[in-house]
């Protein structure tokens, strides 16, 4: 069993499955120039050199056009792992993502598949606007998309081998404060949970979540960053003789709706807790979600606790403003209670 | 190349399949038995037709909001394409396309991308794969003068020539963006012209010839088969129909019409047939009765077939074995 950050497990991750299927390859800006970042967090650094520059393709900064190259790749038979950066950067793509990769094997009546991961960084690092973005919401909007969001080295690592052997367009959303990227591309301020990650293979299936943490009295749903908060959180209630159930879904489409209704069925009680804006949500769904499937067994109204409707500001005590702390999960289980 | 070396009468069976089938759906879509819009491919045909003569079962094919007359030149039945545009169960994508999606990839092409030139980056992609997995086989993508102002068009050329990708971007200037005129649009005259911008050839054929059309194809789908990179062709041709099927035309003149409607490129081919000796009256009106036989074969095959269960809306949103 390995220590690793989340960095070195998605790496890993890539290595393995680029040795295992050589259809498998990687494709972004920055992601292999000798000399050069290895990708804007580290994920990809010293791959080239094994894989060569075919395999780990840079490009120029042509967002559309190399989501668009990957998924036309991935039409007639390879298994691109595509790299923007950024999350924001998504959106230069989003007509390759959200009308072609996600839409190709539904209007070919099921005859064309699209086996693409589309790997994004999220949240709000004192960047500002434009480079911190939650996008989650937008792509799990889309059908056709297949999206996951891993907290800990062991799931990256199972989850990014599940994507890139599954036969539809996924979407990993990995947050900057929890990669470990180390030297000069090291996040101020970042959690860099690591994790033990087993030496043999394994894979984290899409579309199973983890309880991270038992308890009786209120859930609280967590997803990337907010699942550190979430468990902080619990710590401080607890101390209070609250305990929280705290749950990871891991992965966000398909959702495992039963871990979250069965939790909810026991505490009678739930907090969702996520970094993007408050209307629309990721979480105003899963809110809806289980009101409609759970309404009898709720206690007392579902609370969300989100960033506000801004966009992410830069000034450090604002950006600690806008993303959800601790402090305000304890207060949002306190109002139910 | 020589006329005689030019598989004239199979281009134009082809291409009077094409407006045959095009002429059919005009009629149909009146008739109300074809739900939805339809964009008409009525004088372009000899660009479809010279270009796709020289691809091969397993080479891609890429195509627009106006694809019918690229999937019959690439193979997709008539009949799997008629049922499409009813809407049909038996249609080339289970009725889950319509007009604007046609495609079979058993035959090479992908359901056709509606959103203008977002097909470009696509088929680099293909021609990227291509150029792993296999000897010699290529990927074309064709598009409208107006999808050539879509950023998704530059950032695909320009890496399709970084790295020499076996493609080949075929722009039918048919002038009219829907109802904006080149002019507005560009201010240069060729499109072709902005090839040497992304460092590959670029060349300009009358897209009403077929003989010129099938000739700079097939060097440019050579090229790409000899893994030697990308080509951008432009072909000038002309609609002989409106954008869609609502459209009176009135940003357009009657006299220009006129015009092109002179340039039609399959009475052109009929005429340089029989110049050529190749063929007869009796020979042309032959064509002409099999391929109304196949289209009557197509439109009976639609008729016919059965529409999908309204439950199937919930099948193919994500792909499995079973399909």
């Amino acid at each position: 069993m390995a220590m690793m950050t989340i960095a070195e497990a998605l790496r890993q991750a890539i290595r393995e499955e680029m040795r295992r299927d050589p259809r498998v390859f990687c494709i972004g800006e920055d992601i292999g120039i000798p000399g050069g970042f290895g990708g804007a967090f580290t994920v990809t650094l010293g791959l080239s050199e094994e894989f060569g520059h075919e395999r780990i393709l840079d490009t120029p900064i042509s967002e559309t056009g190399l989501i668009g190259v990957a998924i036309g790749a991935a039409m007639a038979g390879l298994r691109p792992i595509a790299d923007v950066q950024y999350g924001d950067f998504l959106f230069c793509a989003m007509d390759q993502i959200a009308n072609q990769a996600a839409k190709m094997t539904y209007m070919s009546g099921g005859t064309v598949k699209v086996p693409i991961v589309i790997r994004a960084p999220v949240g709000a690092t004192g960047r500002g606007a434009q480079h911190a973005q939650s996008l989650e919401a937008f792509f799990t909007h889309i059908p056709g998309l297949k999206v996951v969001a891993p907290a800990t080295a062991y799931d990256a690592k199972g989850l990014l081998k599940s994507a890139v052997r599954d036969d539809n367009p996924v979407i990993i959303f990995e947050h900057k404060l929890l990669y470990g990227s180390k030297g000069p591309r090291a996040e101020r301020g970042a959690l860099s949970p690591v994790g033990e990650v087993p030496e043999e293979e394994y894979l984290v299936p899409i579309g199973k979540g983890i309880i991270r943490r038992e308890g009786r009295d209120v859930t609280i749903i967590g997803k990337l960053l907010t699942v550190y908060r979430a468990l902080e959180a619990a710590e401080l209630l607890a101390k209070e003789g609250i305990e929280a159930e705290v749950i990871d879904p891991r992965t966000l489409v398909p959702l495992d709706k039963e871990l979250i209704l069965d939790s909810v069925r026991k505490t009678g009680r739930l907090v969702i807790v996520e970094e993007d804006n408050y209307t629309g949500g990721w979480g105003a769904d899963v809110a809806a979600m289980v009101a409609a499937e759970a309404f009898f067994w709720l206690d007392a109204p579902i609370v969300r606790v989100s960033a506000p409707d801004t966009p992410p500001p830069f000034s450090p005590p604002m950006e600690q403003f806008y993303v959800p702390s601790a402090e305000r999960v304890v207060q949002a289980v306190k109002s139910i209670l | 190349m020589s006329g005689s070396e030019i598989p004239l009468l199979q281009l134009y069976r082809t291409m009077l399949t094409i407006r045959r089938f095009e002429e059919r759906c005009n009629y149909l879509f009146m008739q109300g038995r074809i739900p939805s819009t339809l964009h008409l491919y009525i004088g372009q045909e000899a660009v479809a037709a010279g270009v796709c003569a020289h691809l091969r079962r397993d080479d891609y094919l890429f195509s627009t909001h106006r694809p019918h007359g690229h999937a019959i030149a690439k193979g997709v039945e008539p009949r799997a394409i008629m049922a499409e545009l009813y809407g049909k169960r038996t249609g080339c994508c289970k009725g889950k396309g319509g007009s604007m999606h046609v495609g079979d990839v058993r035959v090479g092409m992908f359901p056709a991308v509606a959103i203008v030139g977002a097909n470009a980056p696509l088929a680099a992609g293909a021609a990227l794969a291509a150029k792993w997995l296999d000897k010699d086989r290529v990927s074309v993508c064709f598009f409208g003068e107006g999808a050539a102002n879509e950023g998704a068009v530059h950032e695909a050329m320009n890496m399709a020539a970084i790295w020499d990708l076996p493609v080949v971007y075929v722009c039918e200037n048919n002038l009219y963006a829907a109802s904006t005129p080149f002019s507005k649009a560009f201010k240069i005259q060729n499109v072709a012209d902005r090839a040497a911008a992304y460092g590959m050839p670029g060349v300009v054929v009358d897209g009403n010839d077929v003989e010129a059309v099938y000739r700079v194809a097939g060097e440019a789908i050579a090229r790409a088969r000899r893994r030697e990179g990308p080509t951008l062709i432009e072909a000038k041709t002309y609609r002989l129909c409106g954008h869609s099927r609502s459209d009176p035309r009135t940003y357009r003149s009657r006299e220009e019409e006129e015009e092109w409607a002179k340039r039609d490129p399959i009475p052109r081919l009929a005429g340089r047939l029989k110049e050529l000796g190749l063929a007869t009256d009796e020979t042309l009106a032959s064509i002409e009765q099999e391929v109304q036989a196949l289209i009557d074969e197509a439109v009976r095959f639609a008729e016919e077939s059965p529409l999908p269960e309204p439950e199937e809306t919930l099948q193919h949103v994500f792909w499995t074995e079973e399909g």
